[in-house]
């Protein structure tokens, strides 16, 4: 299971012309616990710098990322 | 030296080659320049065949302004385009290899939706990774802000404070896009854009250009009674994608730049007196201040909320008003900065004329910090 830390996020409202339909939409930069960083959806529950977040699902190439309870 | 700009705004009657031509035509006349003289061009452009559907746009808008038989080129490098054009312009001069040339900045962006815009302006941004996942501009420098807010505690009163700052500047601009005083309480009200940034944290969607003509110091007095010295010029870069770099609250390319035009201009950041920043959104202007060197990291904030940087106070940052409210056509806008420090060391500034204007500072940085371009200049 690909884990990591929220190091960063956002919420978009005005969205670039191909995601208008999406928002508002959460947008992260999660530090992976393997190492690295990747800029990432979140999916569900909104979540906040230093929240453990988990891959819930890649979609168009994009990853979405959920927080993990507790 | 000369210098020449259009006013900033939204123009759904201009071109852009026709804004151009008024900058480069308006700073030829300034240094008693005309076309035969003139050396080699310089085009500051981002996305001329984006948003107006025109290549080729350096010999285009040269030869409009009767500019042939000359090197003309164009230079991309997202909202430090102007930037870049203006450093490789000097470098030229500095090398030996042309005596008069002539760098102008245009963009032409009103004409699209504001999500078209968006969009366009995303590509200056890692479009394989943060723009695929829907990362706009806005986007990135919000949680470049989120960041800051959670390591140096800077808040939201403090983002305002520098929208409040450049529109009360931009309202004595004649130039300027958007003349409008806005309140404290107006600057915290404002319509989300990207969370915690509100649309008074944003600069403005504009059409635009501004030109500058230079030449060696020795041929200054040639074209000009005060003539304005290039004192230092740096151009660094760093990586597009803002997940690559290791701390997002510092732009590492300004601090590299800024350290190496201080040591060509012999000076430190305490003896820049004035400073026009890249502050295409409101945190931008906070972390530019820290990463010149006038405030140490994460002072930035209440630094502008204290009011240092307003009009004749400590140290003015974006006198102008800023890209915050004199507009961000974004090609235009690093050779509009050099135009607005040159207006000030000349005592032309009317309202907005500082009263210590003997060394300032231009910074404009291009992408979320890929590149940035300072330069230091002083009166002779």
């Amino acid at each position: 299971m690909t884990t990591g830390v929220v190091y960063t996020e956002t919420v978009v409202h005005a969205a670039p012309a191909e995601f208008v339909a999406d928002a508002p939409y959460q947008l992260a930069i999660v530090t992976l616990d393997a190492g690295g960083r990747v800029t990432a959806r979140i999916t569900g529950e909104r979540v906040k710098i230093g929240d453990k977040v988990e891959l819930a699902e890649s979609r168009g190439g994009v990853e979405f990322f959920r927080k993990i309870a507790g | 030296m000369g210098i020449g700009k259009t006013a900033f705004g939204a123009f759904p009657d201009r071109t852009l080659r026709s804004l151009a031509v008024e900058a480069g035509e308006k700073c030829m006349e300034d240094a008693g320049v005309n076309a035969s003289q003139i050396e080699a061009f310089y085009l500051g452009n981002f996305a001329g065949p984006s948003f107006a559907g025109q290549n080729h746009l350096a010999p285009y808008i040269a030869g409009s302004l009767g500019l042939t038989g000359i090197p003309c080129t164009r230079f991309e490098a997202a909202c430090a385009s102007g930037g870049s054009a203006f450093f490789h312009a000097v470098s030229s001069v500095a090398a030996g290899l042309n005596d008069i040339v002539l760098v102008a900045g245009v963009e032409k962006m009103t004409s699209q939706t504001t999500p078209k815009v968006t969009e366009i302006l995303a590509g200056a941004g890692d479009m394989a990774g943060e723009g695929r996942a829907g990362a706009t501009f806005p986007a990135l420098f919000a949680m470049i802000a989120r960041r800051h807010m959670y390591q140096y505690g800077t808040t939201r009163e403090h983002l305002a404070a520098v929208a409040v700052k450049n529109h009360e500047n931009g309202a004595k601009n004649p130039l300027a896009h958007m003349r409008k005083v806005i309140t404290m309480e107006q600057a915290l009200a404002g319509k989300p854009v990207a969370d915690p940034l509100t649309v008074y944290d944003c600069s403005l969607i504009s059409d635009g250009a501004a030109a500058v003509l230079i030449t060696p110091l020795e041929r200054a007095s040639e074209f000009t009674d005060q003539p304005v010295r290039i004192l230092g010029i740096a151009q660094t870069s760093d990586y597009v994608a803002l997940d690559a770099k290791a701390d997002i609250t510092t732009f590492w390319a300004v601090r590299e730049a800024a350290e190496k035009a201080y040591k060509m201009a012999r000076v430190s950041p305490r003896d820049i007196e004035f400073a026009e920043v890249h502050d295409c959104f409101t945190i931008a202007e906070i972390v530019a201040t820290e990463d010149l060197g006038f405030v140490k990291k994460g002072e930035g904030g209440p630094y502008a909320l204290e009011g240092h940087t307003r009009l004749r106070c400590e140290r003015p940052v974006n006198a102008s008003g800023g890209l915050k409210a004199k507009g961000h056509p974004v090609g235009a806008t690093g050779v509009g900065q050099i135009c607005d420090v040159v207006l000030q060391i000349r005592g032309e500034a009317g309202e907005l004329q500082l009263d210590r204007h003997s060394l300032g500072l231009a910074q404009n940085l291009g992408g979320s910090g890929a590149t940035a371009v300072v330069t230091v200049m002083g009166s002779i």
